[in-house]
C-alpha cells in the first residue's frame, strides 16, 4: 500500500486537484490514455514479431523493444498534439469570444498527465497485485528493494511524462525542434537508465535529477518564473 | 433455469419533446441542435475533421451534411451565450455516463477478483446448450459458434415478441413481465450474491438478519425502479442489477462462447437499431407515433425531470410524457437492452442570464434531462471487462486496457449521437474496441510488459 501511495500519489493528487472538476479535461485524459495504449500495442507487436523472426530469446531484444516503445510513445504524443490542436481550434470558433474553454497549455498538461498515469499504472499494477500476495522479495538473488524502487521509478516516470507533455506541446506550438529532440532524448535516456537496474544508485539518482531538471524546464516553458512563485506565495 | 431473457427496449426519440420544448424560444430546433452538436463537436476526438475557417455567420443553419466523418459546424444566432454552456454540458453528459459505467465495471471486477464463486465453472445456461469441453480446437470453436447462434436467436425471438406486444398494446403483460424479472433479480440474485460474498470473507449471518436485509433491499429496489424514488438511489439500484446480471453471465457463459456472443451481439445491435425493419427501430418508431415514452423501464438516465406546474402552452404537449417520465421510468435491466444512447439535452436555463424573458415558472422547471443509456449496454460492457479480469492471465493490464477502450468507444458513440441525433446502438463501437484491446493486450502486450517488469525496465 505504501508503494502504491508513492507511485501513484502525486498522480492522484494532481488528478483530483486539477482534472476532476472539468469534464472536458477528463475526456482529454481518456484520449491520452487511449493513445498511449495504442503506442504500447504497436510496440509490443513490433517486439513480438521481432522475437519470433529472430528466434532469439525474449530478453535479448528488449533494448530494441524499449526503444521502439519510446519512439512510438513520442509519436503518439505528437498525434495527441495534433488532435488537441484541432479541438482547441474548434472550441475557439465555437465560443463567442474566440477563446476556447480550456487553453492548449491545460490540454498539454492533462495529456502529459494521462500518458504518465497510464504508463505508471501499467508498470506498477501487476507488481502491486503481486505484493499483496505471499512471497519473499528477491529470494533468487535479486534486490530486496524491488518494490520500493519500482514505486519510486513509477512516480518519477509519471512526473516526467507530465513535464514532457508540457514541453513537447510548447515546442510543437513554437516549432522549436530542439525542444522536441530534447524530450525524445530525455525519454530514451530515462528508459536507458532503467536498464542499469538493479544498480540503483546509477539509475534512480540520475532519473530523479532528470525529473527535477525537466520539471524546472516545463515550469519555465509554461510561463512560470521565480517572481511568479513569490507572488503566488504571498497571495497577491 | 432462468427464463427472464428479455429484450428490453430502447428509448424514444426525443424529437417531440425537444420540439415542444424549444417552441417557446426562437430560434427553432436546429439552432439548439447546433448547440448540442457544437458541444459534442467541441469535445470531439479522433473523428473530427474540422472545416478550417468555418467562420461564424449569423443565421447559418447548415444542412446536416457530414464531410466524411466530420462534424458540421453550425453557428447559431441566439444561443451564443449558451453555446459555451452546451459545450460544457455536452462534456458533462458524457462524464455523467462514464461514472455509472465505471462504477458498474468496478463492482463487477472487484467481485470477480475476490469472490471465487463467479469464476468457477458450474454448468451452463440452457441458452448455451453446447459444451466447450471438447478436446479439439475446431470442435470447440464450432460449439461456441452454435451456442452463439442459439443465444442470438433467443434474443431475437424475445425482442420481436416484445415489439409485437407493444404494437398490440398489451401493456399490462409487458409490465407484468418486467416486474417479474426485476423481482427475481432483486431478490434471488442478490441472495446468491450476498451468500457468496459472506462465504468468501467467512462472515456469519443468521437467517432472520439475512431475510430482513434482502427484503429491505429488494422492496426499496422495486419501488425505486418501478415507481418513484430519489434519483441517486435509483441509479445505484440500476447499477447494482446490471452488475448482478453481468456476473451471472460471466459465470455461466463458457469461455469462447462469451467472446463470440459479445461480438455477435454488437452486430445484432447495430442491425436491430439501424435497419429499417429492425425490431428495435420499429419499437422506437411505434413509440414515436404514439407520442409516448417507450417503457418505464430498462434505461439508465443520468438526470431526472422535475415537473412543476407549467403554465406555458408549449409544454402542454409535454405534459403526458412528463407524468410517465418520473424517476421511476428508468427501470431495470434485463439481459438485453437494445443499447440505445439517446441524448435528451434540454435547456438549462437558469445558470445563464439570457436575453429571453424568463418567467418564474420557467426557472422552477429546471430539467436537465441527461443522456440515457440502455441497461443492456451496462451489462455487456461489464461482461467484457469482467471476463477480461477473470480469464486474462495478464491480469490488471488487460482489464485496464479494456476499460479504457470501452470508455473511448462510449465517448465516440455519444459523439455520433450528437451528430446523428437519433437512437444509436451503443454496443458496437465499444465492444469492438474492447475485444480488439483484450485480445491484443492479452497476447502481445502482456509478454512484453512482463519481460520488462522482470528486468525492472521502464519505457
Amino acid at each position: 500500500a505504501g508503494c502504491a501511495a508513492i507511485a501513484l500519489g502525486p498522480a492522484a493528487a494532481l488528478l483530483l486537484l486539477t482534472v476532476a472538476a472539468e469534464p472536458l479535461l477528463l475526456i482529454v485524459l481518456l484520449a491520452g490514455a487511449f493513445l498511449w495504449l495504442l503506442s504500447l500495442l504497436a510496440a509490443s507487436l513490433l517486439w513480438f514479431v521481432s522475437v519470433r523472426l529472430s528466434g532469439r530469446e525474449d530478453a535479448a531484444l528488449l533494448p530494441l523493444g524499449a526503444a521502439a516503445a519510446v519512439l512510438l510513445q513520442e509519436l503518439c504524443r505528437f498525434a495527441c498534439f495534433k488532435m488537441l490542436k484541432k479541438a482547441d481550434e474548434g472550441l475557439a470558433t465555437l465560443s463567442e469570444d474566440g477563446r476556447s474553454l480550456i487553453s492548449l497549455r491545460q490540454m498539454a498538461y492533462v495529456s502529459g498527465l494521462s500518458f504518465g498515469i497510464t504508463s505508471g499504472v501499467f508498470s506498477i499494477i501487476n507488481i502491486l497485485a503481486e505484493s499483496a500476495g505471499p512471497g519473499t522479495v528477491g529470494i533468487h538473488g535479486d534486490s530486496p528493494y524491488y518494490f520500493i524502487t519500482s514505486a519510486f521509478l513509477t512516480m518519477a516516470l509519471v512526473l516526467l511524462h507530465t513535464f514532457w507533455g508540457v514541453i513537447f506541446f510548447d515546442a510543437c506550438e513554437r516549432r522549436h525542434a530542439g525542444g522536441l529532440g530534447l524530450v525524445v532524448g530525455g525519454h530514451l535516456l530515462t528508459s536507458g537508465l532503467t536498464f542499469l537496474n538493479p544498480w540503483y544508485e546509477a539509475s534512480l539518482g540520475p532519473i530523479f535529477i532528470l525529473t527535477l531538471c525537466t520539471g524546472l524546464w516545463a515550469f519555465s516553458t509554461a510561463g512560470g518564473s521565480f517572481r511568479n512563485i513569490l507572488k503566488c506565495l504571498s497571495c497577491k | 433455469m432462468i427464463t427472464f431473457m428479455n429484450n428490453s427496449d430502447s428509448e424514444e426519440e426525443p424529437c417531440n419533446e425537444r420540439t415542444s420544448l424549444m417552441s417557446a424560444e426562437s430560434p427553432p430546433v436546429p439552432s439548439y441542435q447546433d448547440g448540442l452538436q457544437a458541444s459534442e463537436a467541441g469535445e470531439a476526438q479522433a473523428h473530427r475533421k474540422r472545416r478550417a475557417g468555418s467562420s461564424r455567420s449569423p443565421n447559418n443553419i447548415a444542412g446536416g451534411e457530414m464531410s466524411g466523418s466530420g462534424v458540421p459546424v453550425r453557428e447559431s444566432v441566439l444561443e451564443n451565450e449558451e453555446e459555451e454552456l452546451t459545450l460544457k454540458y455536452g462534456a458533462k453528459h458524457v462524464i455523467m455516463l462514464f461514472v455509472p459505467v465505471t462504477l458498474c465495471m468496478i463492482v463487477v471486477v472487484a467481485t470477480i477478483k475476490s469472490v471465487r464463486f463467479y469464476t468457477e465453472k458450474n454448468g451452463q445456461l440452457i441458452y448455451t446448450p453446447f459444451s466447450e469441453d471438447t478436446p479439439s480446437v475446431g470442435q470447440r470453436l464450432l460449439n461456441s459458434v452454435l451456442n452463439t447462434i442459439v443465444m442470438i436467436s433467443v434474443i431475437i425471438v424475445m425482442t420481436v415478441f416484445l415489439v409485437l406486444l407493444y404494437k398490440y398494446r398489451c401493456y399490462k403483460f409487458i409490465h407484468g413481465w418486467l416486474i417479474l424479472s426485476s423481482l427475481m433479480l432483486l431478490f434471488l440474485f442478490t441472495y446468491i450474491y450476498l451468500g457468496e460474498v459472506l462465504k468468501t470473507y467467512n462472515v456469519a449471518m443468521d437467517y432472520p438478519t439475512l431475510f430482513i436485509v434482502i427484503w429491505n433491499f429488494g422492496a426499496v429496489g422495486m419501488i425505486c425502479i418501478h415507481w418513484k424514488g430519489p434519483l441517486q438511489l435509483q441509479q445505484a439500484y440500476l447499477i447494482m442489477i446490471s452488475a448482478l446480471m453481468a456476473l451471472v453471465f460471466i459465470k455461466y457463459l463458457p469461455e469462447w462462447s462469451a467472446w463470440v456472443i459479445l461480438g455477435a451481439i454488437s452486430i445484432y445491435d447495430l442491425m436491430a437499431v439501424l435497419c429499417p425493419k429492425g425490431p428495435l427501430r420499429m419499437l422506437v418508431e411505434t413509440a414515436q407515433e404514439r407520442n409516448e415514452p417507450i417503457f418505464p423501464a430498462l434505461i439508465y438516465s443520468s438526470a431526472m425531470m422535475w415537473t412543476v406546474g407549467m403554465a406555458k402552452p408549449d409544454t402542454a404537449a409535454r405534459g403526458p410524457s412528463q407524468q410517465t417520465w418520473d424517476a421511476a421510468e428508468d427501470g431495470r435491466e434485463h439481459l438485453r437492452s437494445p443499447s440505445h444512447a439517446e441524448s435528451q439535452m434540454s435547456e438549462t436555463r437558469s445558470p445563464v442570464p439570457t436575453t429571453r424573458p424568463v418567467t418564474a415558472l420557467e426557472e422552477l422547471e429546471e430539467e436537465e434531462r441527461g443522456v440515457k443509456l440502455g441497461l443492456g449496454d451496462f451489462i455487456f460492457y461489464s461482461v467484457l471487462v469482467g471476463k477480461a479480469a477473470a480469464t486474462a492471465s495478464g491480469d490488471w493490464n488487460t482489464t485496464l486496457a479494456c476499460f479504457v477502450a470501452i470508455l473511448i468507444g462510449l465517448c465516440l458513440t455519444l459523439l455520433l449521437l450528437a451528430v446523428f441525433k437519433k437512437a444509436l446502438p451503443a454496443l458496437p463501437i465499444s465492444i469492438t474496441f474492447g475485444l480488439i484491446f483484450y485480445f491484443s493486450t492479452d497476447n502481445l502486450v502482456r509478454p512484453f510488459m512482463d519481460t520488462l517488469a522482470s528486468h525492472q525496465l521502464y519505457i
